[in-house]
This record gives C-alpha cells, structure tokens and sequence, in this order.
C-alpha cells in the first residue's frame, strides 16, 4: 500500500484500524519530501523531527481507543503564511527570512487542536503577490505535472500558494493550507490538479496568518479530493473573537454536505466569463461541466454578472493599497530584517529596499498611489464602489440560482519564463477568481479534466456567502462524474 | 469684552480652534488587552498587536467606546451610532504598524457644545465639531544614547479622543476658559484625568487673524502645546506674529509650526508642502463601529452631575451666590467636600469657611482636599459648635488653625482650652463696666457725639474676655449702658 497515496477520508480509516501507525504515515511522507523538494521546491522549511514526534502523540491518541479527531496523525503542509510558533515564518520574503513567532495562528491552531501532523511550511509567492510561485525569495516552485511527452519543460504550478498545491499534487503532504486573495488557491489548485476552496471571507479566522489585502485575505484547505477539502475546512474554519471580521456562524459538516444529491439545484452561467480569446478547451472543458451537473439533476440557468469586467482592475487598486499599508509595518524597527541607515528614513529605505522583491514594491508602490491625495477618489474610493456592484451581481445572481459555474483560470499552467515579462499579463491569470473575492463569497477549483496538452483543468463552483455545503455537493458531483484519477509525473511513488 | 490685536492700520480679530487630545481612562488599549495605566518600565505594557507583529489583529475595546459615548453626552453633542476606523499612514519609528487607526470621515461624536465664563462674567458658547477615537503613538527617547534612540511602546495603542472645536474662540482668555471646562468635564465624567504634565491632555491650536466683518485667512496650527498657559501664550505671540506678516504687505502660510515657551515664539516645524500625505482609508481589519441606542441611553442614565446642573443646583438649592457656587464646583471631590459639610447646616456658612479660611489653609499647607489636613466632617462639627452658639466667629478661627496643626476635632481644642464662647450677662456686663472705667476719656468723646467709637469699645470687651465674649450680647450691654 502506497501511504502516500492515500486520501486524508481512507488514511483516517487506516488509522483507525492500526494498519498502519500515524509515525508510518507521517514518514513516508517525509521520505517523499526529502526526495523530491529538492526539485519541486514546495517546502521553504520542513519539520521532520517535530512531525514524527506529532505523530508519535498522534498514535497514543488512537491507540487509546477512543474517537480521536479525524485529522488526527494526518501529515499536512502549512503555507509559510500562516504564523507557526516557534517555528521560522517568512512568507517568502527576505524581510522574514529569520523571523520566529511566537505565537500560532488560528487556523493552524485549529488544525493541531485535531490531531494534524505539520510537515513543514510550503513555498508560496512573495507575501502571497504573484500567480505562479516565482517571486519566492526561496526560489520558484516546480510544478510536479509536464506536459505530454515534454519531461524538460518546468511549469508553474500556479500561485500565490503554489507550494501548497505542488506538495499535495506530489503526494508530499496529504493536504495543505492556503490563502486566496484574489484566487491564490483556486488558481494553484487548477493548475496542480487538486481541489482546493476559498470560503466564505470571515469564516476562517484571519489572527497570525501575514497579511496581504484585510479585505479579501481568506485561509482555506487544498486537498486531493473535495471531502478532504470538506474535512479540512471543518477544522480550520470558526468564529475568532481576535478577527474582528470572522464571523460568528455555526459550521456545519461540510462532509456530509459532500453526498448531498443535486437534483433541483439551479446552477448559474455566468455570460460574462466567456472572455473573448478563451482556449477552446477551456471552453470546453466548462462545456463539459455544464453537462455533468445537468446529468446530475441540476437546473442550468444563463446568468449575468455585468460588473465582471471590471473585476481584475477593480481587484489591482483594492489588494495593493490595502498591501501598501499592511506591508509598512516591515520597517526594520522590531523584528525582521533590518539594514542599518545613517538616519531613520535610510534604515526604512535601505531595509524595505532589501528586504521586498520587485512585485511587492510594484504593489506597494501602486497602492500608495491609489491611495494619494488627488487620486484616492478616482482610484480608490471608485474601485470601493464597484467592488459593491460586482457584490450586488452576485447577490442578484444567488436569487435566481443556488451556485456559479465556470472555468478557475484561463488556462492550464505554464511554464516558467512564460508572461513574466508583463505583469498585467500575468495578472489576467486571475481574471476568473477576482470577482468571487471581491464578493468575499466561496469559491472552489475541482479537477476536470486535461488540457490538450495533458494537463489539469479545473472548474470553479461559486457559492452564496457562508453557503459553502452547496459548494461541496456541486463539486463533489462533478469530481464523480470527471473521474479524475490523473497524477502528476513528478510524485512520491515514482523514484 | 472684545480681545482685539492692535495692528498699524487698526484692530485685528483672533480666531482660534482646538483639537483637544485626551487620553481616554481605561484598563486596557484600545484595540489590544496591553495596560493602558501610565508609567511602568518601558516596553512592559506592550502585547504583539501593539508591536504590529504579523498577523496580529485590532479588537476594539468596548470600555474605550463608552468612554468617547459619555464624553459626547458630556458635552452635549450627537452620538454616531455607527462610525467608522480609518488607518492614517506614515513612517514613524514609534508607530509599529505604520498607520495610526483613527476615525476620519465618520467620528463617533458629532457636534456639541461648551458652555465657557470669562473673567468678567459673561458666558459664551464654544462649538463642538466632532470627537472622535485613535490610538496614540509610543514614544521615542533620543536622550538616552549618543548615536542611537530608543522606543517606548508602553503608550503606543493607548485610546485618545480627539476633541475637535469649532473655530469659535476669540482671545486666548476664552482659550484658557475652554480648556479649563473641558478639562473639568473629562475629569467629571472620568473619561480623562486632564493631566497635562503627563501628557494625558495635549492641544493643537489653530490660529489665524482677520479684520472685522473678514472670511477666515490662512490659519497655523501649533502642536502639542502642554498646558493652558502656553496655550495662551502661543496664541497671544502666533497671532501678533500674523499680524505684522501681513501688514508688512506678505501672506501668512498654512503650515504646522511648534511653541517655544522659553523664548515665547513659534517656529516653523513644516509647510504645507511638507505635509503628509496620510493616504486615509477605512482599516480593513475592523468593521464599521455600531452601536444600539438603548447602550447609549443606558450610559446616559449613568452620568455623573456635571458642572453646569451641579452649579445651578447649588445655587438654587443652598441659596449660596453664582460666584461661590462656581468655585465650588470646579472640581468633583471640592464639590463633594461642600455639599459633605453643608448637608444639615447653614450651606452659606459652610460655603464661606470652605471657599475662605479652608481653601486658605491648603494653600499654605500645599495640601489638596483628598489630603486634607481637615476633612469635610470635623469642618462641620465646627460648623455646629459655631452655629449652636459654643464658640463665636473669630474664635472659631483659632480653633480652626488648631485643628489644622494637630488634627483634633473642634469640641476637643474648645474643652482642651477652655474657649467656649461667655453668654453669663453677669461677666459681660463687669467687663463693660471696666473698660469704661479705664477710658473715661474716651467714653467722652462718644458721649458728645463720636459714635464710631462704638467699635472701639466692643473690641476692647471681646479683648478682655479673650475673645470668647458673646458678640450679639456683648453689643447690648454696651448699647445699654451708653
């Protein structure tokens, strides 16, 4: 039996029934890590040692006989977003290179009150700024798929968590966190093969996990199936007094909601997402969807999200003016990097000159000038009202219909050096996730299929706000019926 | 009374707004669980959201709210029942996140009003603009090391309301008269201890001169002055500083500048160019600020008198004059100690001896009235000793003093000292007959005509009984037998 192999559902049942202990589990994962991140470059930092001894106290649990928590022993990778105590924080960034909390963030709190096991923090985009998990000061992070018959060609796997998505489409960790800003989990997870889900704004405490834009910053779970998504999420999602904006709604079991039939269900077509220039396979690969979830017992119904276009430009004042702020506090005073100036305004510009990459300055920079006296009305405050529009077409479109499909991203993944010379170019990657961000409501990339190319396609499932359970039962269906069982030519069982 | 700025061509008008930054009293910071108490070893009242660590999150404290709520009630003015927290950016070393969150478009007090009294008597009513909540900076000390400075965070977090007036002042006096009733408002209501030494109340002053009948001109703001007096120095100097730029034919320019009090000018401290840009937007992580009506009536059944209506009923009640009732409510615990020794006696008396010799007494002693040699009961227990007839005014006096020396009660010096007041006719009447006796030729003079010396005589009596003769009966038997 490969362990590595197994979903986050059987391995629980595994470890239920003593085939195997949580030490065994936990380290065929890490062999897998110690041979292959080396060339994926998924983990920055990897915890063997904490790991096995969290998965020795994991099987003391389930040999003690009672119901121990689902996660309980289950290895997993923790984006280097989330602050971990006591354990190296640096969200990619120079500026972090050294830092160690002292304290652990909500979400993974969560996770570990559960019984998971963390088996290191995955590679992500610099401050989570980035499609493509290039702008790692860690290097970039290798996608575990090729395309067919070209084993040379290093892709992308999609980002900002795009270390999360190459370890678990690898087989490193049996699942991962993510954070989605602007579709930093749908993304990665289309482009990997995996599924992944973006909950609702305010259902996953956003306490100890780095922020990039407060506003749209949503943790969720990447995981090989939509039930182990379902599962993670369980965990990780609650009400925090410490998040002023988490939200004080009961959750409910997500995996149950995974079994749930869809017959009478409305599903919207957005006819705004079908983007002039759409690779046919894309389209058809929605296409495709469209048909599952008719077969299905769903009502397929043309909808209209008419502020769609403005989406992406709406999304690129609100994340980087709210970044240029969250980002002020790396300053070199207090923790951090610091590069030593002759005067306070040398040591802020010698050290955040240092200690941020090109895209963070980019965004820092574009959201101090959206923020500027003289601009912030035509740019920020104007961007403000148009996020409320593409909220109210949301809002308008879940009275008609119960969820959205469409495709996660324009395209399958690429390889690196592709789009990189232009950021906007790179940043259309995100065109079909933004406007769920920008409406805060849930959002999730199941696998559909493979591009022409051999590659993973995914489809995206959008939910009304803290309506994840309609989410999870229209993915499910439509992870039955696409019967993915591709895997990556890059993962643990292959030496 | 019009303050006016004599200038070459004629008289100048002074107008003046404050922006008032009071440190709001409570346990805990505004957004983090850190104390808020002042003082402590540096960096010891600091959590890591204070210190803007990653991923750390602002909660609103609910006590700061109520606070800023019963400041709002206090001076009259709208609660927003929904406001809003901005962040307004810049680098500073002892700002840990970058952004101060403050409110800015959407304060959670709106317009009130200050009730002021000048010198003279007159009232004049000084408009509230706004009040709003924010978090104050820590503080950093370039004193400590020759090349490098350090950071106390202890007050970084700490809850201010910003106390916004309309530009409504006219002369540094009604400045002065402001600041002084705000001051007791806050500390009234205990949403501030208006302690300007320690920085827990500091002022930004806005200044500009017009002719009379003239729009507003260009103002400058003076920053962080730290007390009423400077404040009104700053003013005073400002605004003739004004008036000679522009008489000179130039045009004073919009900029921040700094009062120096030991060479009574201000200084440039930046221009209008050199401004911030605060790039203000609504902080992310906090939602709008909402809060029920029914809260805001509860606080407002729970308020403290304040001055005015404590003054009024002091006057109406107690029958004691506008004036006295005034500086007995110039401060709660004063206040307190009054209506403690008036409760049951004679309240103009007891206004009398607590405004006169009491006051008197703490002066000299450098006591306040929470260390009051004397407390509000044994003054009374004077207070009845003179009122039942045992001892008269002036040796009351003396009793008094001795009770400020060494802390008896009134009854112990009066028995201690034999000082009960003589009311036996029979005494009175030989102590006249002797004091005739030894001025014949002054009884003389009053006979052919010279009735002043009338005094005379009554304070030769009072002086040989020792001051403790009854005086309305010392008087009759001198009238009787004159």
């Amino acid at each position: 039996m490969m362990l590595t192999e197994l979903t986050i559902a059987a391995a629980h049942e595994g470890l239920r029934r003593r085939d195997f202990s949580a030490e065994e589990l936990v380290g065929a994962h890490l062999a897998a890590i110690d041979r292959l991140n080396g060339r994926l470059n998924a983990f920055i930092t990897v915890t063997p040692e904490q790991a096995l001894a969290a998965a020795r106290r994991a099987d003391a649990i389930l040999a003690g006989g009672e119901e121990a928590p689902v996660l309980t022993g289950i290895p997993l990778g923790i984006k280097d977003l989330f602050c971990t105590d006591g354990v190296r924080t640096t969200a990619a960034s120079r500026m972090l290179e050294e830092f160690v909390p002292p304290y652990e963030s909500t979400v993974t709190a969560n996770l570990l009150a559960d019984g998971a096991v963390f088996v290191g923090k995955t590679n992500l985009d610099e401050f989570a700024m980035g499609s493509a998990n290039i702008t790692s000061v860690f290097g970039a992070v290798e996608n575990p798929w090729k395309r067919a018959g070209d084993a040379e060609t290093v892709l992308v796997p999609g980002g900002s968590s795009g270390g999360s998505a190459a370890a678990v489409a690898a087989r490193l960790a049996m699942g991962a966190t993510g954070t989605d800003t602007g579709g930093s989990i749908r993304q990665p997870a289309s482009y990997c093969g995996i599924a992944g889900i973006k909950p609702t704004y305010g259902r996953c405490s956003r306490w100890g996990t780095i922020a990039f834009a407060s506003s749209l910053d949503q943790a969720g779970p990447m995981a090989r199936t939509v039930e182990d998504c379902a599962i993670l999420l369980e965990s990780m999602a609650g009400f925090d007094t410490r998040d002023s904006t988490s939200v004080d709604i009961a959750v409910p079991d997500y995996r149950a909601a995974c079994g749930r039939s869809l017959k009478g269900m409305k599903v919207g077509i957005p006819a705004e997402y079908r983007v002039a220039g759409m690779p046919a396979e894309i389209e058809a690969a929605w296409e495709q969807g469209i048909a599952w979830l008719r077969e299905a017992g769903c009502e397929i119904v043309e909808v209209s999200l008419p502020y769609t276009r403005y989406g992406l430009a709406t999304y690129y004042i609100v994340a980087p003016a709210e970044c240029s702020s969250n980002l002020a506090r790396y300053d070199g005073v207090r923790f951090g990097r610091r590069v030593p100036g002759a005067t306070l305004d040398e040591l802020y510009e010698a050290t955040r000159r240092e200690g941020f990459g090109a895209e963070v300055r980019r965004r820092i920079l574009m959201g101090t000038y959206v923020l500027s006296a003289g601009y912030y009305d035509a740019y920020y405050l104007r961007a403000q009202k148009v996020r409320n529009l593409i909220r109210k077409d949301f809002e308008s479109a879940f009275r008609t219909v119960d969820v959205l499909l469409t495709p996660t991203a324009p395209s399958p993944a690429f390889a690196q050096g592709e789009k990189m010379d232009d950021p906007v170019q790179m940043y259309l990657n995100d065109v079909f996730t933004v406007p769920a961000s920008m409406a805060g409501v849930p959002a999730m990339s199941v696998p559909a299929g493979l591009s022409a190319s051999g590659l993973p396609l995914g489809l995206q499932v959008i939910g009304r706000s803290f309506d994840e359970e309609s989410v999870f039962a229209a993915a499910s269906a439509l992870e039955r019926a696409a019967g993915f069982t591709h895997r990556p030519a890059v993962r643990a069982e292959v030496v | 009374m019009t303050y006016l700025i004599e200038g070459r061509d004629g008289p100048w008008e002074l107008v003046v707004g404050l922006e008032v930054h009071a440190q709001v009293i409570s346990r805990s910071k505004l957004f983090s669980g850190a104390s808020a108490s002042y003082g402590g070893e540096p960096n010891t009242h600091v959590s890591l959201v204070d210190a803007g660590f990653p991923g750390m999150l602002p909660v609103i404290n609910r006590e700061c709210v109520a606070q800023a709520v019963r400041t709002g009630l206090g001076l009259k003015a709208r609660v927003n029942l929904e406001s809003r927290f901005d962040r307004k950016n810049y680098f500073y070393a002892d700002l840990p996140t970058g952004y101060q969150i403050s409110q800015f478009t959407h304060p959670i007090i709106g317009e009130g009003a200050v009730e002021i009294e000048l010198v003279d008597g007159s009232t004049r009513v000084i408009g509230i603009t706004r009040l709003h909540l924010e978090q104050d900076a820590g503080k950093s000390m370039h004193d400590q090391d020759p090349a490098r400075s350090f950071i106390d965070l202890n007050r970084a977090g700490v809850a201010l309301m910003e106390i916004v007036s309309e530009p409504d002042i006219r002369s540094p006096e009604e400045a002065g008269a402001y600041l002084r009733k705000l001051r007791m408002i806050l500390r009234y209501l205990g949403t501030c201890d208006g302690n300007m030494e320690e920085g827990s109340m500091r002022a930004d002053v806005n200044v500009s001169v017009r002719k009379a009948g003239e729009p507003f001109r260009t103002r400058c703001e003076i920053k962080n002055v730290n007390s009423i007096r400077y404040v009104m120095q700053a003013i005073e100097v400002e605004a003739v500083r004004q008036v000679e730029i522009w008489e000179s034919g130039g045009s004073v320019d919009q900029e921040t500048r700094l009062f120096d009090p030991a060479r009574s000018e201000t200084r440039s401290l930046r221009s209008k160019e050199d401004a911030h840009d605060y790039r203000y937007f609504p902080d992310p992580d906090l939602l709008p600020l909402v809060i029920e009506e029914a809260w805001v009536q509860e606080l407002a059944s729970h308020l403290p008198e304040l001055p005015d209506a404590k003054r009024q009923r002091f006057q109406d009640e107690y029958g004691i004059p506008r004036y006295d009732a005034g500086v007995l409510v110039a401060e709660q615990p004063t206040a307190d100690f009054y209506e403690t020794v008036a409760r049951g006696r004679d309240p103009r008396l007891a206004a009398n001896w607590v405004i006169g010799d009491f006051f008197a007494a703490l002066n000299r002693t450098g006591r306040t009235i929470q260390d009051s040699p004397i407390s509000a009961e044994a003054l009374g227990g004077m207070l009845d000793l003179i009122t039942d007839g045992t001892i008269n005014g002036k040796i009351a006096k003396d009793v008094f003093e001795e009770m400020l020396a060494n802390g008896e009660t009134a009854a112990e010096i009066v028995e201690r000292k034999g000082l009960r007041q003589v009311t036996d006719t029979g005494a009175i009447d030989a102590a006249v007959q002797a004091v005739l006796d030894k001025n014949p030729d002054k009884l003389a003079e009053y006979r052919s005509g010279k009735d002043k010396l009338f005094g005379f005589f009554v304070g030769q009596v009072m002086k040989a009984m020792a001051g403790k003769g009854n005086p309305a009966l010392v008087n009759e038997a001198l009238k009787k037998v004159l």
